[in-house]
């Protein structure tokens, strides 16, 4: 029964170009599995990180095909990086993962929703603003709300209504911010600021509070303007061109003397960190461009990263808020920071942060997963939710957008009315009350 | 779940009827058939010998098992329970194929009585979401295996798991008050309880370390322990072996029973190091990792007394943790040091003997020289204070003609553990890895002896076939050959 179930004799497995040596990091002891988000919720190997590991070796020994099922497993996997924390050995899933995936999408056709909306739409922040126009005069109007009331919602087809039912309520569009802010107080730093583009369109007022606490703590802030989408969707599921060309544009973009270039978007962050190893992958002849992708990669920082190395200016102002903190996988998992965020919302008075159970394991965003794995990522869902529940916050703080629409959209469906802030939101408001006090 | 069914089926010795019946009593999805699926399945943390299971299935309920077990008795098939599949004895194989019972989906916290001390939980939760579920409350769970984060407490109960804080607090035999098991025949039992000095056979004693042979645990009530109101955490440097095993004895000797004392060799430390910075000396022979805990005041007098006993032994440097972060960032180097023994070598395979205390020098010396011997690296780390040693023999699995020698040393070294009056696993337990050291273990009376009380729960022998005893149960023991130990963990 275990002989090779080879597809096709000849033709490269899928994988095949991967380092066979990353397969054998694996000791196969198994103790990144109850770190694992799918196999928590279903308890099979098979979605569990062992379990996908020893699949994708399985496809490349030629000991199993890409069948159907291998398909699904792997698909199922959040690429949170949750069992990269958990491992020991220090087995780099990701690195086995994403070209895995890479080389699946080679041999299925590439689906509409992929091709015009997460490649066309998401990457763009002005088509997606125009895009998400229509949107916003309906939920001025509060069409949308009765919609969703008669659950009218429910009549759009699959994705596009998950997209309708993820949207958060769109704050309007703050005005663009200037190419260059000036320092508050004696300049400690010069930084460059990634506005990202489904954050910029969603969350702009969350930059322009990035920029007001960076201000505050003696930063000059340059917003370059030609500066793109980071590429994550597009590497993530697969198109690694496209991606690497979007890496080019962002390092000519931000000037190369910048102390730091700063994010609050943390899937982002994880991206423009792994720009070096993105073009050791893609075997780029351009030694000069590889050598610039990864000198800019060393520069990207998170925000709260950041102002914990700077030393942050005390906020004074207080919050009174009862909070809890989830942390985002491409945070904690993909670069390594729990402790900056909670360090920098400890500072602030009065709020009181509660511990989350769980509160590294995937709330099923991952990138498009909500849209692509939609019953997992409900799943997923849920699960924080109840986790949140447990604590009695009345607000939940987390440092990555793609979760905090996940997290608005569960707790709306659940007809919750808790806030999901970001750290440097907290932050700012603290800033601007002690201002105001003063 | 999106399945397909064109996958050639991997359920070689089992009918599409018991496929079907699995089916009604599980539902669809808790049912794999297909071999695409059951390939993961192959092997546990025992990555040697493999072999597919024809089916896999995740009971949802106690009942769900019963009936399960009733149609494997009917259909004549044999069947091995599964918990997270970390034995790195080979406890999972399904020795000719059959039914694997996987109790991952049954992992709910049932019952939590602060007040007498216990818990009930369901078999296939994680060891230390249980720790975690009590936090806040002043008690744990106390047996903490190195797998701690992912076994399951049924697996711990088959398994009889130990872990650096065992040393005190025993081992999971000392921590199960009762259990319900679905006995081989289907029947449902329930052995112990949550009052102590109950009359008859202590059954539940007998049935933890049973390695599934026994039947299957659906319900574990466990003994919950209170949190130690204070530690002291040290570390002893010493510049011989001999130095660092006589300082254990010594502590021992003198009645203090530390929460934990483990010793890592320089091998060991050097990998550690290089992983986690720590501060280790890398000229040092050995480092003790010693932690006693108890009440404030007591916890002082034993720590003064341990660095006393060290000194007098000739430790180099015997530091304290200071801090909760210096002593969690102690504890990580330790339980995660074989993590870092990727940085020393391509492949390694851990063994787990047991040694009286005092027998430690000796073995170790017996371990440098068997390694010198074949050829093999060979680090150390080890329970020290209950003579639970883990050699880590290092080599490259590419290379046959060295894979040979690492069986050859390790042999050795068992077969000297036996000699010195010791065991040939500390915490591991037999499985299929170990079975050829029982007859050298034991009496032929010894066995047989066993062999009765199996058949006393487990009479067909469908119920983990092949495991712990020489004697194949009922099923023909398709022992595949010992081919290369492959890149193994450590705990
Ligand atoms: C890195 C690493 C470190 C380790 N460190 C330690 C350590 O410090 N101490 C230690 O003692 N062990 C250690 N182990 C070994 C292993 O983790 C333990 O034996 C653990 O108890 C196994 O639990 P599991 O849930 O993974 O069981 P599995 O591996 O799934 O099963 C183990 C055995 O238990 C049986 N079984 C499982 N569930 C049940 C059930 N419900 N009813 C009846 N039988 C059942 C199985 O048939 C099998 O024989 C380590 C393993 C690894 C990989
Ligand atoms: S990925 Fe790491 S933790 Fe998981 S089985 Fe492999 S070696 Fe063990
Ligand atoms: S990346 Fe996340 S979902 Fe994927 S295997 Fe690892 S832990 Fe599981």
């Amino acid at each position: 029964m275990s002989g090779p179930l080879a597809e096709t004799e000849g033709a490269p497995p899928a994988g095949g170009s991967i380092d066979y040596g990353r397969f054998l990091d694996c000791v196969h002891c198994g103790l990144c599995t109850a770190a694992c988000p799918t196999y928590l919720e279903t308890g099979n190997e098979n979605d569990s990180p062992r379990g996908r590991i020893y699949l994708m070796r399985g496809v490349v020994d030629r000991r199993v095909g890409l069948t159907d099922n291998v398909r699904h497993h792997l698909d199922l996997c959040l690429d949170c990086r949750s069992c990269e924390t958990a491992c020991p050995s220090g087995v780099e899933y990701g690195r086995l993962i994403e070209p895995f995936r890479i080389d699946m999408k080679g041999s299925r056709a590439v689906g509409w929703f992929e091709r015009f909306v997460l490649h066309g739409l998401f990457p763009y922040p002005r088509r997606l603003k125009w895009a998400l126009a229509p949107m916003r005069w309906l939920q001025l109007l509060r069409v949308d709300s009765v919609a969703r009331w008669l659950c009218l919602d429910r009549l759009l087809p699959g994705t596009l209504g998950r997209m309708y039912r993820l949207l958060p309520r769109l704050k309007p569009v703050a005005a663009r911010l200037p190419e260059v802010l000036p320092a508050v107080g004696k300049r400690r730093a010069r930084v460059g600021l990634f506005t990202g583009c489904v954050g910029d369109v969603m969350f702009s007022h969350t930059n322009q509070a990035t920029a007001r606490v960076l201000q505050a703590n003696g930063c000059e802030v340059v917003v370059p303007r030609q500066q793109v989408c980071c590429g994550a969707i597009h590497y993530h599921s697969g198109a690694a061109e496209p991606a690497l060309e979007m890496a080019r544009c962002n390092v000519a973009a931000f000037p190369e003397d910048l102390d730091a270039v700063i994010l609050n978007v943390a899937g982002c962050g994880a991206m423009l960190k792994d720009y070096g190893q993105m073009a050791a992958e893609a075997t780029l002849k351009d030694t000069a461009m590889c050598e610039s992708l990864a000198g800019f990669a060393s520069r990207v920082k998170d925000i709260s990263e950041f102002l914990v190395e700077l030393g942050p200016r005390p906020p004074l102002g207080e919050v009174a808020w009862r909070a809890t903190y989830h942390d985002a996988c491409h945070l904690a998992h993909a670069q390594g920071i729990r402790e900056a965020p909670r360090k920098l919302m400890e500072m602030v008075p009065g709020l009181e942060l509660v511990t989350l159970p769980e509160s590294d394991i995937c709330c099923g965003a991952a990138g498009s997963y909500n849209l692509t794995e939609a019953e997992m990522s409900d799943r997923l869902a849920k699960r924080k939710v109840n986790n949140i529940l447990s604590t009695g916050a009345d607000v939940v703080i987390s440092g990555n957008a793609g979760c905090t629409l996940q997290l608005q959209a569960a707790l709306r469906q659940q007809r919750r009315s808790l806030q999901v802030v970001h750290p440097v939101d907290v932050l700012d408001l603290s800033y601007n009350t002690s201002n105001a006090a003063d | 779940m999106g399945k397909s069914n064109d996958t050639s089926a991997g359920t070689g010795g089992i009918s599409g009827e018991l496929i079907r019946r699995f089916q009604a009593i599980v539902g669809d999805d808790a049912v794999l058939s297909a071999t695409d699926e059951l390939l993961v399945y192959e092997c546990d943390g025992y990555v040697v010998e493999k072999k597919l299971p024809d089916v896999v299935l995740f009971p949802g309920s106690t009942d769900q098992v019963v009936e399960i077990v009733l149609a494997c008795n009917e259909f004549d098939v044999p069947f091995v329970p599964r918990g997270a599949g970390t034995s790195l004895a080979g406890g999972c194989l399904p020795v000719g194929g059959g039914v694997m019972i996987t109790l991952t989906r049954m992992k709910e916290i049932l019952e939590v009585n602060l007040q007498d001390r216990f818990a009930v939980v369901e078999p296939g939760l994680v060891n230390l979401h249980l720790t975690q579920h009590l936090a806040g409350t002043g008690f744990h769970y106390a047996p903490d295996p190195s797998s701690q984060g992912a076994c399951t407490i049924g697996g711990n109960v088959a398994t009889n798991s130990g872990g650096p804080h065992t040393l005190k607090y025993g081992v999971t035999v000392n921590h199960v008050l009762g259990l319900e098991v679905v006995m081989p025949d289907g029947r449902l039992v329930e052995l112990g309880g949550a009052t102590e000095g109950l009359a008859g056979y202590d059954l539940t004693g007998l049935f933890v370390g049973s390695e599934g042979t026994f039947g299957i645990c659906t319900k574990v009530m466990v003994r919950l322990t209170r949190d130690p109101v204070a530690y002291r955490t040290m570390l002893g440097i010493f510049e011989t072996v001999g130095d660092a095993t006589r300082a254990i004895s010594s502590i021992i000797g003198e009645g203090i029973i530390p929460a934990a004392l483990e010793m890592m060799d320089q091998g060991i430390v050097e990998a550690v190091e290089a992983a986690y910075g720590f501060g280790f000396p890398l000229d040092a022979a050995a480092v003790l990792l010693m932690e006693v805990d108890g009440l404030e005041v007591a916890v002082d007098e034993e720590a003064r007394r341990i660095v006393e006993i060290c000194d007098q032994a000739g430790a180099r440097e015997v530091r304290r943790a200071e801090t909760q972060e210096e002593r969690q960032l102690l504890w990580k180097c330790r339980k995660q040091a074989f993590g870092a023994i990727g940085r020393l070598s391509p492949s390694y395979c851990t063994q787990d003997g047991v040694v009286p205390r005092t027998k430690l020098p000796e073995i170790l010396e017996f371990i440098t020289a068997a390694g010198e011997r074949h050829g093999v690296r060979i680090v150390n780390v080890f329970h020290a204070g209950d003579g639970n040693i883990h050699p880590i023999l290092l080599f490259d699995e590419r290379d046959k003609e060295q894979i040979a020698r690492v069986f050859s040393a390790s042999d050795e070294i068992l077969g000297k553990c036996i000699d010195l009056g010791g065991s040939v696993t500390g915490e591991h337990g037999i499985g299929v890895e170990k079975i050829s050291f029982m007859d050298r273990l034991f009496s032929s009376d010894d066995l047989e002896v066993m062999g009765r009380v199996r058949a006393a729960f487990n009479p067909k022998g469908r119920c983990s076939p092949a495991k712990m005893l020489p004697v194949a149960g009922a099923c023909g023991m398709e022992h595949i050959e010992r081919s290369h130990p492959g890149k193994q963990a450590a705990p």
